[in-house]
C-alpha cells in the first residue's frame, strides 16, 4: 500500500486530499495512521475527496492517505451464508472476537475466514474453454445450498488444471486458466467484485413466477415476481419492518440477503435472535443458514450506510449467477438516500428537492435495475427480486424519495397509520397499493392447481372497493340506515379483512400461509359472501345473518389450520352451506343452492 | 472552507497545548481561526478572552484554519486578544460511581457547591456504535405502574421509548411517575438514574429534583442541567455527557440505568442554529441534513449487552412544536426508537391523566416481554383487543356526532359505554397511583365485557374462556 497524498481538510465523513499519486475516482483509500476505511468520490486537478466509512473525530491535517488501486469491493466465496457483515463487508463477529462490544475505530478483519476449510469438488475438466461464469467445482456450503464455484465474470480462456476433490480454504488454488494472451490465472474459492458494478448477465428473461412470501394479503392481492422490484412506504410504526422481516423469514427465495441500512441496532438484534431458532416451512432448516445479513445501523457511520446497499445487492448478484432465486431486502432506502444527502451537503453540491442531490433518482433507478431475472453467463436462470423499504418523513408520500421510488418499481405496498393504530397487521392499505405482476404470475398458480386464484382475488378487489364507498356513507348515516345489500357487503369486507388479510406475525401457525391455504380460505370466505347475498335476495334479516356461527368460526380458521389440509377446509365449506341452509329452512326457504362463486 | 485568508496569526506554545493568539471571524456560536497546525477533527477547545473562559469543539478543519463551535456563545468575545487552545484530544466528561446524588452542568462540572469527584475518569463523550451482534434483545419486562404503558405500550429493559409531548402537556408529571415506579416486578435491583435537562426552566428540574428527592433515587441519581438560561450551543453536550456516564454505569459498574432525556426539541434547535451559522444547505424546516444520524448517536446509546449486567433504558421527552407529529424532530425520533408514548390535548382537557393517547402509541419491544411468564397469558390479547375496539370507538363517536347518539344502533351503543369505561377505569389515574401489571389487565377485561363476547375477534378462544367468562358481565 502506498502513500497517495495527504489530508488538508476534515468535515465529518468527507475528507479532501492533496494528492502525490494518481488515484482513480471510487478507488478504495486508507486514511490516517489508523488506516480508516474511504473511497475517492470526486477529482479536480491535484486534489481528491473522499468519503470515509469511519468517525474521522481526531483526523488531523497532513495526516497520510494511502491508495489501493482497487475499487471498493467484496469478497465472494463460500461462508458468505449465515454471515453478518457491516456496510463494507466487514464481519462483526469477527470484529467482537477481538475482544470489544464497541467498533473501534480502524478495526480491520478479512471478510470471510480464511481458516476455515471446505469440502470442493471439481467438476469441469483440464482443457476446457471456460469463460466467466463457467463451473469449476462446488462446495456444500449449507445442508441445501450447494456453493457452485465459477470463473469470475470477466475471465476467459483455457482451464489447464483443477484441484483434486478435497477441502480447502478460501486462498488455495483450485484452477488455474491460461487466458488468450497465454497469461496464467490462479483461481482459488473465492473472489473479488468491486460494489458499484452490475456482475454481468447473458440475459435478461420475463417474470412469470411468483415469489411467495407467506403473506396472503401480498400473495392474493399484490403479488411479487421472482425478479421483480417493490416498495413498502410507511410511517414510523406502520409495519415496515416487521413486514420485510417477514419476508426475510418466509419468501421462498433460496437466498435471502438482509441489508439493515442506517435501523436500530436492537432490530437486527432481534433478526440474529429469532432466525437460528425459525425453521424455513418448505427445507426444515434453521433460517439463518440461507441468509446474509448486512447492518449498518443508524449510529454507525453514514458513508458506510451508503456503501451497505451496495454490498448488499452485489452478494445476491453472486448467489444468483450460481443458478439462485434471491430475495434482497433493504430496510430502509431512505437511510440510503439521506446519507447521499448528507455526503452531498457536505461537498456543498446544489441540492434538488429538499436537499437531496440531483441525482437520487438515477441511483434509486441504477440500484432497482439490479433487480431482475436473467440468464447467468453459464445458461443457467436465476433472479435478484428488490424489496425496498421506505421510511418517508412525516408519513407523507410525496415526498422524494417515495416519489421517485414509484418510478422504479412495479409493485407498491403502502403501509396505513390508521390500520396500524387499530393493530390490524400487515397494515397494507388496499386503495393505494398496487402490483403489475399479476397478469404475469397467474399462469403459475393455474399450474400448481390454484386456477381460482385470479379469479378470488379480482372478486376481493371488487368488495373491498365498492365497500369502501359504503363506508362513507354508512359514517354519514350510520350502517343501519343502508339496504340490506349493501349491509352485507360491508360485513363481507369486514370479514375478507379480519378472517383473511390480517396475519398475526407472532402467531405460530398464522405467521406463513402456503399458496394453498391462502387460495382456500379466500374461498371460503367468498362463498360466505355468495350465500350470504343469496339469503338477503330472498329477504332474510341481516341480523340473523350475523348471528350465524360461520363467522367465528372463519374468524379462527387462520389460527387453527396449519399447511395443507385439504379436509379441514372442505369440512368447513360444509359447515356454511349446512348452516345457510338451515338459516333458509327455517325462515320458510327451499334450501336450494345458490350459484356458486366465481 | 470558510475561514477567510488573514496575517495576524501568532502561534505560541501554552502549556503543552497548541494556542493561537486572535481569531478571523467570530459569527454566530462560531470561531473562525486562521493558521493553526496539528489540529484534529472534533477535538476540544478552550478559548480565553479578557480573563474569560469558554469551552468549544472543531467543527472543520483544514491545513491552516479550523472552524470552532463555542458551547457558551461567542456573546462578548472579541477578535483581537482572542486566544485559542487546542487540546488534543476530543471532548470528554467525567464518568464515576461518586457522581450518583450529585449535579452537574451541561460538560459535568458540579453546580451544587460540592467539591469535584475525585475518582472520576474522563471519557470521550461521543461514545463508539454498539456492535449489533453484541447487543443482548431486551425482553425483561419493567413495571411502570402506569396502566397505559404496562398494559398496551410495555417498556422492556433497553428500550428507548420517547414521550411526545407538547406545551402545556404533564409530560414531565408521567416522566417523574415512571422514573419513581419502574421496576422489575419480584426482583428488587441496583439501578441508578441519569437525568439530563436540556434547555428546560428552572421550575422543571426543579419539580423533577423534588420527584427524585421524595421517592428517594436522589441519591442513586445525577443530574446534568443545561437550563433555558444556559449557553444554548452546551445543549448539544449535555445529552452525551449524561450517556457517558451511563454507558460507564450500566456496562462497567453493572447497574440498570434509566436516563431522562428532557427536552429534545431544545436540542434539536441547538443543532440547527449551529448548522445555519456554518452556512450548511438545510434539509426539512432549516434542519441540516444529519439530523438524523445525530439523532441516532444519542438515541442509540441504550440497550443491553450480552454478558454484561447493565442496562440502559431511555426515556426521551420532546414537544412536538405546534402539536405536530409530523414534525422532523418527533418524526425522525420516532423512526429511530422504539415506538412512543403520545400525549394529547384533547384527554388532558377532558381530565383524563396521565393523557395518554394510545392510538398513535406504541412499543416495538412489548412483544417480546410480555406474556405467559412474564406479565400474564392474556397481556398480548387484551391489549390487541383494547386497540381494535378503541379505534373502532373513534369512528363510532365520529358517527354519534353526526347522526346523534339516540340514532345509533346497539353494537355501536355498548362501543360508546366500553370507551367511557376505558377511559375513566384504565386510562385515567393519578400521579400518586402504582398500578400492579394484574390489576392494569383486570380493568382492560372489566372495559372489554361492556362488549359482546362476539366482536372481540382479538382474542383466542381459550384466553376467552379464562378471562372474560371468569365474572359474568
Amino acid at each position: 500500500m502506498k502513500q497517495v497524498g495527504s489530508v488538508v481538510w476534515v468535515s465529518g465523513p468527507v475528507v479532501r486530499a492533496q494528492l502525490v499519486e494518481a488515484v482513480q475516482m471510487m478507488e478504495l483509500a486508507f486514511v490516517g495512521e489508523e488506516r480508516i476505511v474511504g473511497e475517492v468520490i470526486e477529482l479536480a486537478g491535484q486534489h481528491a475527496t473522499l468519503q470515509v466509512y469511519e468517525s474521522t473525530v481526531g483526523l488531523v491535517p497532513g495526516a497520510p492517505i494511502y491508495g489501493s488501486g482497487l475499487p471498493l469491493h467484496v469478497e465472494l466465496g463460500p461462508g458468505l451464508l449465515g454471515s453478518i457483515f457491516d456496510g463494507i463487508q466487514r464481519p462483526l463477529d469477527a470484529l467482537r472476537a477481538q475482544g470489544a462490544d464497541f467498533i473501534h475505530r480502524g478495526v480491520q478483519a478479512r471478510s470471510l475466514d480464511p481458516t476455515r476449510s471446505w469440502n470442493f469438488e471439481p467438476t469441469a475438466r483440464p482443457g476446457a474453454t471456460v469463460a466467466g461464469g463457467s463451473q469449476l467445482g462446488i462446495v456444500p456450503e449449507s445442508s441445501t445450498i450447494e456453493h457452485r464455484i465459477l470463473v469470475p465474470p470477466d475471465l476467459v480462456g483455457e482451464l489447464i488444471e483443477t484441484a483434486p476433490a478435497g477441502s480447502y480454504t478460501i486462498d488455495q488454488v483450485i484452477a488455474r486458466v491460461r487466458t488468450a494472451h497465454g497469461e496464467e490465472r490462479e483461481l482459488t474459492l473465492s473472489h473479488r467484485w468491486p460494489v458499484r458494478r452490475p456482475r454481468p448477465v447473458a440475459e435478461r428473461l420475463a417474470l412469470g413466477v411468483p415469489l411467495i412470501t407467506g403473506q396472503r394479503i401480498i400473495d392474493a392481492l399484490f403479488p411479487l415476481a421472482k425478479g421483480g422490484t417493490t416498495a413498502i412506504p410507511g410511517g414510523f410504526g406502520t409495519g415496515k419492518t416487521v413486514t420485510q422481516q417477514n419476508l426475510v423469514k418466509w419468501a421462498d427465495a433460496q437466498v435471502i440477503v438482509y441489508v439493515g441500512c442506517g435501523e436500530r441496532g436492537n432490530e437486527m438484534t432481534g433478526v440474529l435472535t429469532d432466525l437460528p431458532k425459525l425453521e424455513d416451512p418448505r427445507t426444515g432448516e434453521p433460517l439463518i443458514r440461507r441468509t446474509v445479513l448486512v447492518a449498518n445501523t443508524s449510529d454507525m457511520p453514514v458513508a458506510a450506510r451508503e456503501a451497505s446497499i451496495y454490498t448488499g445487492i452485489t452478494i445476491a448478484e453472486y448467489y444468483r449467477d450460481m443458478g439462485y432465486d434471491v430475495a434482497l431486502m433493504a430496510d430502509s432506502t431512505s437511510r440510503w438516500a439521506e446519507a447521499l444527502r448528507e455526503i452531498s451537503g457536505r461537498l456543498e453540491e446544489m441540492p434538488a428537492e429538499e436537499g437531496f442531490p440531483a441525482y437520487l433518482a438515477t441511483r434509486l433507478a441504477e440500484f432497482y435495475e439490479r433487480a431482475g431475472r436473467v440468464r447467468t453467463l453459464n445458461g443457467g436462470v436465476g433472479s435478484v427480486t428488490a424489496i425496498g423499504a421506505v421510511s418517508p418523513p412525516g408519513g407523507d408520500f410525496s415526498e422524494p424519495v417515495t416519489l421517485h421510488t414509484k418510478r422504479f418499481v412495479r409493485c407498491f405496498w403502502e403501509l396505513d397509520k390508521d390500520l396500524a393504530s387499530a393493530r390490524i397487521f400487515p397494515a397494507i392499505n388496499t386503495a393505494d397499493s398496487y402490483s403489475d405482476y399479476g397478469p404475469e404470475v397467474a399462469g403459475w398458480w393455474r399450474e400448481s392447481g390454484l386456477g381460482d386464484w385470479a379469479s378470488l382475488a379480482g372478486q376481493c378487489r371488487e368488495l373491498l372497493q365498492s365497500s369502501r364507498k359504503l363506508e362513507q356513507v354508512a359514517a354519514l348515516v350510520g350502517e343501519e340506515a343502508l339496504p340490506d345489500e349493501e349491509r352485507i357487503a360491508l360485513e363481507g369486507a369486514r370479514l375478507v379483512r379480519e378472517a383473511f388479510l390480517q396475519q398475526d406475525a407472532f402467531d405460530p401457525v398464522d405467521r406463513f400461509s402456503s399458496p394453498t391455504k391462502t387460495v382456500s380460505m379466500l374461498r371460503l370466505v367468498m362463498q360466505w359472501l355468495t350465500r350470504a347475498r343469496d339469503a338477503v335476495r330472498r329477504r332474510i334479516p341481516v341480523y340473523r345473518i350475523r348471528s350465524l356461527p360461520t363467522r367465528g368460526m372463519l374468524l379462527r380458521m387462520r389460527f387453527e389450520i396449519a399447511g395443507e389440509q385439504a379436509d379441514a377446509f372442505e369440512q368447513r365449506r360444509q359447515q356454511i352451506d349446512a348452516a345457510f341452509d338451515k338459516l333458509l329452512r327455517e325462515e320458510g326457504h327451499a334450501p336450494a343452492r345458490p350459484v356458486t362463486a366465481g | 472552507m470558510s475561514a477567510p485568508g488573514g496575517a495576524n496569526r501568532r502561534p505560541r506554545p501554552l502549556g503543552g497545548l497548541v494556542g493561537y493568539i486572535g481569531a478571523q471571524r467570530l459569527a454566530g456560536p462560531l470561531v473562525f481561526v486562521n493558521g493553526p497546525r496539528n489540529v484534529g477533527y472534533g477535538e476540544a477547545v478552550e478559548i480565553d478572552f479578557q480573563g474569560r473562559r469558554v469551552h468549544g469543539r472543531v467543527l472543520e478543519v483544514g491545513k491552516d484554519a479550523a472552524v470552532v463551535e463555542v458551547f457558551e456563545g461567542t456573546a462578548n468575545l472579541g477578535l483581537g486578544e482572542i486566544e485559542v487552545r487546542f487540546v488534543g484530544r476530543p471532548l470528554e466528561s467525567p464518568v464515576g460511581l461518586e457522581m450518583l446524588g450529585r449535579t452537574f452542568d451541561g460538560r459535568g462540572n458540579p453546580i451544587d457547591g460540592g467539591p469535584a469527584p475525585l475518582l472520576v475518569e474522563r471519557r470521550d463523550v461521543n461514545g463508539l456504535p454498539i456492535n449489533p451482534i453484541a447487543r443482548d434483545y431486551p425482553r425483561d419486562f419493567i413495571q411502570t405502574g402506569v396502566s397505559a404503558i404496562d398494559g398496551m405500550n410495555t417498556l422492556v429493559r433497553g428500550q428507548k421509548l420517547p414521550i411526545f409531548s407538547a406545551s402545556g402537556l404533564s409530560h414531565d408529571a408521567l416522566a417523574a411517575q415512571i422514573v419513581r415506579q419502574a421496576r422489575l416486578p419480584g426482583q428488587e435491583s441496583e439501578f441508578a438514574v441519569v437525568f439530563a435537562a436540556i434547555g428546560v426552566s428552572h421550575d422543571v428540574a426543579r419539580a423533577f429534583r423534588t420527584s427524585f428527592e421524595e421517592s428517594g433515587a436522589l441519591a442513586r441519581a445525577a443530574l446534568f442541567l443545561n437550563l433555558a438560561d444556559d449557553p444554548t450551543v452546551e445543549r448539544l453536550m449535555t445529552p452525551r455527557t449524561a450517556l457517558t456516564l451511563a454507558e460507564y454505569l450500566a456496562f462497567e459498574v453493572g447497574l440498570h440505568v434509566l436516563v431522562v432525556l428532557t427536552d429534545i426539541t431544545n436540542y434539536c434547535e441547538a443543532l440547527r442554529e449551529v448548522a445555519s451559522a456554518k452556512g450548511e444547505v438545510p434539509s426539512r424546516k432549516g434542519y441540516p441534513g444529519y439530523l438524523y444520524s445525530d439523532l441516532a448517536s444519542i438515541y442509540e446509546r441504550a440497550g443491553r449487552l450480552r454478558d454484561r449486567p447493565g442496562s440502559i433504558t431511555q426515556l426521551p421527552i420532546l414537544t412536538m412544536p405546534n402539536d405536530d407529529i409530523t414534525h422532523p424532530i418527533p418524526d425522525l425520533t420516532g423512526y429511530i426508537t422504539e415506538g412512543q408514548i403520545v400525549l394529547s390535548r384533547e384527554l388532558q382537557q377532558l381530565g383524563i391523566g396521565p393523557p395518554i393517547d394510545v392510538l398513535p402509541s406504541l412499543s416495538r419491544l412489548m412483544q417480546d416481554g410480555i406474556g405467559e411468564k412474564r406479565t400474564r397469558d392474556d397481556h398480548a390479547d387484551v391489549s390487541n383487543q383494547l386497540y381494535a375496539s378503541y379505534a373502532r370507538l373513534r369512528d363510532v363517536r365520529r358517527l354519534a356526532a353526526v347522526i346523534g347518539e339516540d340514532e345509533l344502533g346497539d353494537l355501536d351503543r355498548r362501543v360508546l359505554a366500553f370507551g367511557a369505561r376505558f377511559e375513566r377505569e384504565f386510562l385515567a389515574q393519578s400521579p400518586q397511583e402504582d398500578r400492579p401489571i394484574e390489576e392494569t389487565l383486570d380493568r382492560g377485561w372489566a372495559a372489554l365485557r361492556e362488549l359482546p363476547e362476539e366482536t372481540l375477534s382479538r382474542v383466542r378462544p381459550r384466553i376467552i374462556e379464562r378471562y372474560f367468562r371468569k365474572e359474568g358481565a
